[in-house]
């Protein structure tokens, strides 16, 4: 089965002898120009005069555009519209492009770029959290309050409560290859363009936009990515646009690339959070209810703000049964960049918030925070819930389905027999496995033992103390913008039995393309090697979603098997009337086709078909069935499943210093009947180490101007090599996923980035070692941030 | 400038502008476009390449290297280290079957630099590797390919010998050609090993018309020894005095093991640490609590004086229009010498406060103190206070936590993007009790604790 089979990434062999080809890379005409942006250096206000001589008169420059010199629409807002390309006349953050240089060379345009004289009429600008209260400066009108039960009551009831507030930063996607845009231009005013980003329609359509002309005159084509994490979502419209716009104006190819200083200014990065918590609990532990306040800053721009915001809310609870809870979220407008996609979109920051309340209860009670944990999970079946261990389903053959994905969600058998525990936004949960996966992380990773003798350490040594955490996730799988729920894909058998495979979602390292081939060869049965993949092009497969929100296998997957079967279907009904047999009679399997008692090969199979005029060529579609909810009220089924996982972290930290470093990680994650093991423990592992590093190390810094100070990785610390686990443990939780995905898998993008939330609770373990006081440690847990919270913690 | 070459192999013979990177050329010129651009600063290492000169293969970063300073070399890309028929280089191979790249943009820098430890026979790949930046991976994957590959033979392909070339006017084989020539262009720059100057270039976006390159003149390259001393030219790379100092001062040894990364020690001089007048350079304080002395040559004129003189203020040193630092003198043994260097990552991070430490204790008592730090104030400098604070005063914690106290008379920290001046200040006190605590034989590194 080329399906859960290991197999190395689909480009690895490119990658390692450097023959991957990314935009910077790809062949251009001699005559392609570059393009750079000259940027506000003021984070709000207006100018009066911009002085462009020496821009223009500079080596190499062949044009300056202002906002005035473009064409048609001056946009590049992946939502409302509020996102000028170039400004026009105002400024809300420094770093905001105000004029394009289009030169000769990227050296040539990148120096005339510093050469504009601005006449800056400096206002003062609303740079932090507490700023942007102050001034009520909202997106939307006001806050957003979703409420479960009468919380007051919960709160004012409980036999104990906690209070409390955390910070956590934003953090840098830090995709090693930056921004990056080729126009070309083609006959009759067409565009082609080459992006390096996750989302290829809405470039199309951006494009489209600039240059006004209709949707079908622009091709956007997107073979790979050097990383995304949510950063190429939209960040990348304004290069994609701008190239377009000067390759019309010009008749020339057009490019250009973000230098990484100019790409931290400019880009959006994870939203920064300030949750307050007030939380009733019983003798037990055990929540009797939650009022959660999440302050975001959005930055200038709407961008994807709200959904992201949303996600937040939607994660309040992670893996807790809240009784009663109210999520108020302000979405504050700030003259910063506008903060982005990124890996987790919003759920990260919501986990927190609860992980954090589930901390402080442990130490109010002074009770291991497992155990707290577990108390609060949602409800197992024997406890009268629906989402009870169960033994697990015999292995499905869905190879006969011959629409798969279009089935029912997971019922019958499996319905609920009692009232089901429901989010704080309403929705049942019927598929939590976090019980059994928690006891069998505890047991592998003998977190009791090793609990026991961290304090025994600890009590020997002055001035090193170790922690020790765990931390699950559950995750919400879906695009929270129901619409985004659908995909499509392009298949070709050739008549030598070589496969051609399209579909819209987007390889940026993640190993889609090998996992969806893996998708298409087992429908024909064939050897994934048989396969094409090939680059994702709006002018194949078109109105695609975002490869974003940890979809792409889930929803390109269903497409592209949709579009084999079709193609199967064909060739088995053809060889079936050939043989005088019924479809059910032809198999695939092993690179052959079984009719009866006749066999052939895959090739032969096609050869025949297309022998006797049978279209070997079909589309695929797909969309997740079920999903249903109403944003505003926050009631509804947002997701078609949950993706659960948990994590043991064990750090050390330097009492004097505040020096940290994560010593071991133990982590079981749910990737479902996993496609490819060895891709998605890639993703577990490498999203955990992100996870960590938002936490720990990766500190963005404004100044009091709104400069951002952190702008290249001289300043701004991703982890290095040494910074991962010294003993790192994963290992996927190979169970079929109850919801009716392809091959009973589970998305596995993003949810693992949220383990990481037990490096940052292990640390405030280690530094509750230190001292009598709760340590209210605050993210990024720097090595400043974990020496304050030590003195915290001693008083 | 003329420059010659070995590129995977082959002669190369370009001229190029004195500031023109490898990588750059590399891109647009060769096209050669596997190695990457990540940062355009050397801080991510997707730009590495191998470089063989006459002491073997070191990974550099292509984006803040000039053309000039490989003359002579020989210069291996990702495209050079499969084999000329295709065939993979075992840490290529590795990297697959672990599953080692997944968006690949690293990768190429990645496969550089463990190419060249290959070749080397090194088995610390933490260190090999702090220089390159994965985003994707979590680093294990790369990890487990490294260690599969160690075993297996180099290919035949690996190893360059670089061509023989005469050494031409920019860059002086001698010093007394170069300290004429600087001499007579006192407004030039000049280039070692490019890791700063480099940014003035890809980062500033500076001209540099009148420039000398001091990787040939074999006097700055050297290292000397006494019976009592060692003298490092000006030119001596980090990965050169990290070798010397391991066994000689193992605490400043392990500093530099964190500074910088592998392609960065291997570019960088210890001359240029100390000119450049950083104040956050590691090499000064280490250098002042060591009590060196810094050598400077201006024409035909040489003079010598405590590197502390050195540093006059932020931005100013003692060093005329036209004079170049030749190098610097140490004692070989300070047994009590401790150098404490605090950033947010271990690895390959500039300090935000870096504490070094040698204090000499009698029957009980201090007899003397040279206690330096960088990141402090606007130079590097001794903390004058807390030694006076602590001589002849019994080594005791109750004399450290009143010398302690004094670092604030000493100095006054700012804060910025590293950190706030309250943590600079807390935590120099603290690296007192953690000195104390060290030399007591109480554990102190969390680098030095397992699970």
């Amino acid at each position: 089965m080329s399906v859960t089979k290991p197999l190395p990434h689909d480009a690895a062999a490119l990658h390692v002898t450097g023959a991957a080809r990314y935009i910077d890379d790809l062949p251009m005409p001699g005559n392609t120009l570059h393009l750079a942006f000259g940027t506000s250096d003021i984070a709000c206000g207006s100018y009066s005069a911009v002085n462009l001589e020496k821009v223009k008169s500079a080596p190499g420059v062949v044009a300056v555009l202002m906002a005035d010199d473009l064409p048609f629409a001056n946009d590049v807002s992946p939502s409302i519209h509020d996102e000028p390309l170039l400004a026009t006349g105002t400024v809300h953050y420094l770093g905001q492009p105000l004029f394009l240089v289009v030169a000769e060379s990227h050296l040539a345009a990148r120096k005339a770029a510093r050469l504009a004289e601005v006449d800056y009429i400096e206002d003062t600008p609303i740079l932090t959290i507490d700023e942007a209260l102050a001034a009520g400066s909202h997106f939307e009108d006001g806050p957003r309050i979703w409420t479960k039960g009468d919380v007051d009551q919960a709160l004012s009831d409980a036999p104990h409560r906690v209070r409390g507030e955390i910070n956590m930063g934003g953090q840098e996607h830090f995709y090693l290859e930056g921004q990056a845009a080729l126009a070309l231009p083609q006959e009759s005013g067409d565009m082609v363009v080459h992006s390096s980003t996750q989302h290829p329609t809405e470039i199309q359509h951006k494009v489209a936009d600039a240059l006004g002309v209709p949707m079908h005159a622009v091709r956007c084509e997107v073979r790979r990515m050097g990383g995304g994490f949510g950063g190429k979502e939209s960040q990348g419209n304004a290069l994609a646009v701008s190239c377009a716009i000067a390759a019309r104006l010009t008749g020339r190819p057009c490019k250009m690339r973000y230098d990484r200083d100019d790409d931290m200014m400019i880009t959006g990065k994870r939203h920064d959070f300030r949750i307050s918590y007030d939380a009733g609990f019983d003798g037990e532990g055990r929540l009797t209810g939650v009022d959660f306040t999440q302050r975001t800053r959005c930055g200038w721009a709407l961008d994807l703000s709200l959904p992201v915001a949303d996600r937040a809310m939607l994660h309040a609870d992670n893996a807790y049964h809240l009784p009663a809870a109210r999520i108020t979220s302000h979405r504050l407008k700030t003259n910063t960049q506008s903060a982005t996609a990124f890996r987790g979109f919003g759920g990260p920051q919501g986990v927190l918030g609860i992980e954090r309340v589930m901390d402080h209860i442990a130490a109010e009670l002074e009770m291991d925070p497992v155990t707290i944990r577990q108390r609060n999970y949602y409800a197992a079946m024997d406890a009268g819930g629906l989402s009870a261990p169960r033994a697990a389903r015999p292995p499905e053959d869905i190879s006969k389905q011959k629409k798969p994905g279009q089935g029912t969600r997971y019922a019958g058998q499996y319905s609920p027999k009692t009232e089901v525990q429901t989010t704080p936004y309403k929705m049942p949960v019927t598929d939590f496995i976090l019980h059994e996966m928690t006891e069998a992380l505890l047991k592998t990773s003998d977190y009791h033992a090793r609990r026991a003798v961290i304090a025994n350490w600890n009590r020997a040594e002055p001035i090193l103390k170790k922690g020790i955490a765990f931390s699950p996730v559950k995750f919400g799988i879906s695009f929270t913008l129901t619409h985004l729920n659908q995909a499509g894909a392009l298949v070709h058998v050739y008549q030598d039995g070589s496969v051609h495979m399209n579909h819209g979602g987007t390889e940026m390292g993640q190993g889609l393309f090998q996992k969806v081939a893996q998708v298409a060869a087992h429908r024909f049965g064939i050897d994934v090697a048989a396969v094409k993949i090939t680059a994702t092009d709006t002018g194949k497969v078109p109105n695609t979603s975002a490869t974003a929100a940890s979809s792409g296998t889930d929803l390109n997957g269903m497409a592209v098997a949709n579009a084999c079967n079709i193609i199967r279907d064909r060739i088995a009904t053809c060889l079936a009337e050939l043989h005088q047999t019924s479809t059910e009679q032809v198999r695939f399997e092993d690179g052959q086709v079984f009719v009866g008692e006749a066999r052939m090969t895959f090739a032969e199979a096609a050869q025949t078909a297309y022998l006797n005029r049978v279209s070997l060529s079909a589309t695929g579609f797909y969309k997740t069935p079920d999903l249903a909810w109403d944003r505003i009220k926050g009631e509804g089924t947002p997701f078609f499943y949950f993706a659960q996982g948990a994590a043991v972290t064990e750090v050390v930290i330097d009492t004097l210093t505040g020096e940290n470093r994560i010593l071991r990680s133990d982590i079981l994650h749910d990737a479902g009947a996993s496609l490819n093991p060895a891709l998605d423990i890639g993703q577990v592992e490498g999203g955990y180490v992100q996870g960590a590093g938002w936490l720990t190390t990766e500190e963005l810094v404004w100044d009091d101007k709104g400069r951002l100070r952190t702008h290249a990785p001289s300043t701004y610390k991703i982890p290095a090599c040494s910074d991962r686990p010294d003993v790192f443990n994963v290992a996927v939780w190979d169970s079929p996923n109850p919801a009716q995905t392809i091959y009973r898998s589970k998305a596995v993008g993003e949810p693992p980035f949220m383990l990481g939330t037990s490096a940052f609770l292990a640390l405030s373990d280690a530094v509750a070692a230190s001292g009598p006081n709760y340590p209210d440690l605050q993210a990024p847990a720097t090595a400043e941030e974990v020496l304050r919270a030590v003195g915290r913690a001693r008083g | 400038m003329d420059v010659t070459f070995l590129l995977n192999g082959e002669t190369v013979q370009v001229k190029a502008e004195p500031t023109r990177t490898l990588l750059d050329w590399l891109r647009e010129d060769a096209g050669l476009c596997g190695t990457k651009e990540g940062c355009n600063e050397g801080d991510c290492g997707a730009c590495t390449v191998m470089v063989t000169d006459e002491d073997g293969a070191k990974a550099l970063n292509a984006c803040i290297l000039f053309m000039p300073q490989l003359h002579g070399k020989a210069v291996r890309t990702v495209e050079g280290i499969s084999g000329p028929d295709g065939a993979l280089h075992p840490v290529q191979q590795a990297m697959i079957e672990k599953h080692g790249s997944q968006c690949g943009f690293c990768t190429p820098g990645f496969i550089a630099s463990m190419a060249t430890a290959h070749l080397d026979g090194r088995k610390d790949h933490d260190d090999v590797l702090a220089g390159n930046l994965c985003r994707c991976t979590g680093y294990a994957p790369i990890i487990r390919a490294a260690e599969a590959a160690a075993a297996e033979p180099v290919p035949d392909w690996m190893t360059d010998t670089p061509p023989l070339v005469d050494s031409p006017g920019y860059a002086p084989a001698s010093l007394d050609e170069l300290a004429r020539w600087y001499w007579e262009h006192p407004k030039a720059t000049l280039i070692a090993g490019a890791t700063d100057v480099g940014l003035w270039v890809t980062k500033q976006l500076r001209d540099l018309p009148d420039v000398a390159f001091l990787n040939r003149c074999a006097e700055l390259r050297a290292i000397s020894e006494t019976d009592d001393t060692i003298h490092f030219g000006a030119a001596v790379t980090m990965t050169e005095a990290l070798d010397k100092l391991r066994a000689m001062h193992p605490s400043y040894a392990e500093m530099i093991r964190r500074y910088g990364s592998t392609q960065v020690r291997n570019a960088a001089t210890i001359g240029g640490n100390i000119a450049n007048g950083s104040p956050i350079g590691d090499n000064p304080p280490a250098l002042i609590a060591l009590g060196a002395t810094l050598h400077l040559r201006q024409g035909e004129t040489k003079r010598d004086m405590p590197l502390e003189d050195f540093f006059v203020e932020y931005g100013k040193q003692d060093r005329q229009p036209g004079e170049l630092v030749t190098g610097v003198t140490i004692p070989k043994t300070a047994p009590a010498l401790r150098c404490y260097k605090i950033s947010k990552r271990f690895d390959q991070d500039i300090s935000a406060l870096c504490g070094c430490f040698n204090i000499t204790m009698a029957d009980g008592m201090v007899v003397d103190a040279r206690i330096a730090f960088g990141g402090m104030a606007g130079t590097p400098h001794r903390a004058t206070a807390v030694e006076n604070a602590l001589i002849n005063r019994p080594w005791t914690a109750e004399t450290v936590t009143a010398a302690a106290d004094r670092f604030a008379d000493d100095y006054t920290p700012m804060t910025d993007m590293r950190a706030s001046a309250g943590y600079r200040l807390q935590t120099a006190q603290n690296l007192l009790h953690r000195y104390l605590a060290e030399m007591s034989g109480e554990a102190t590194s969390v680098l030095e604790v397992t699970s």
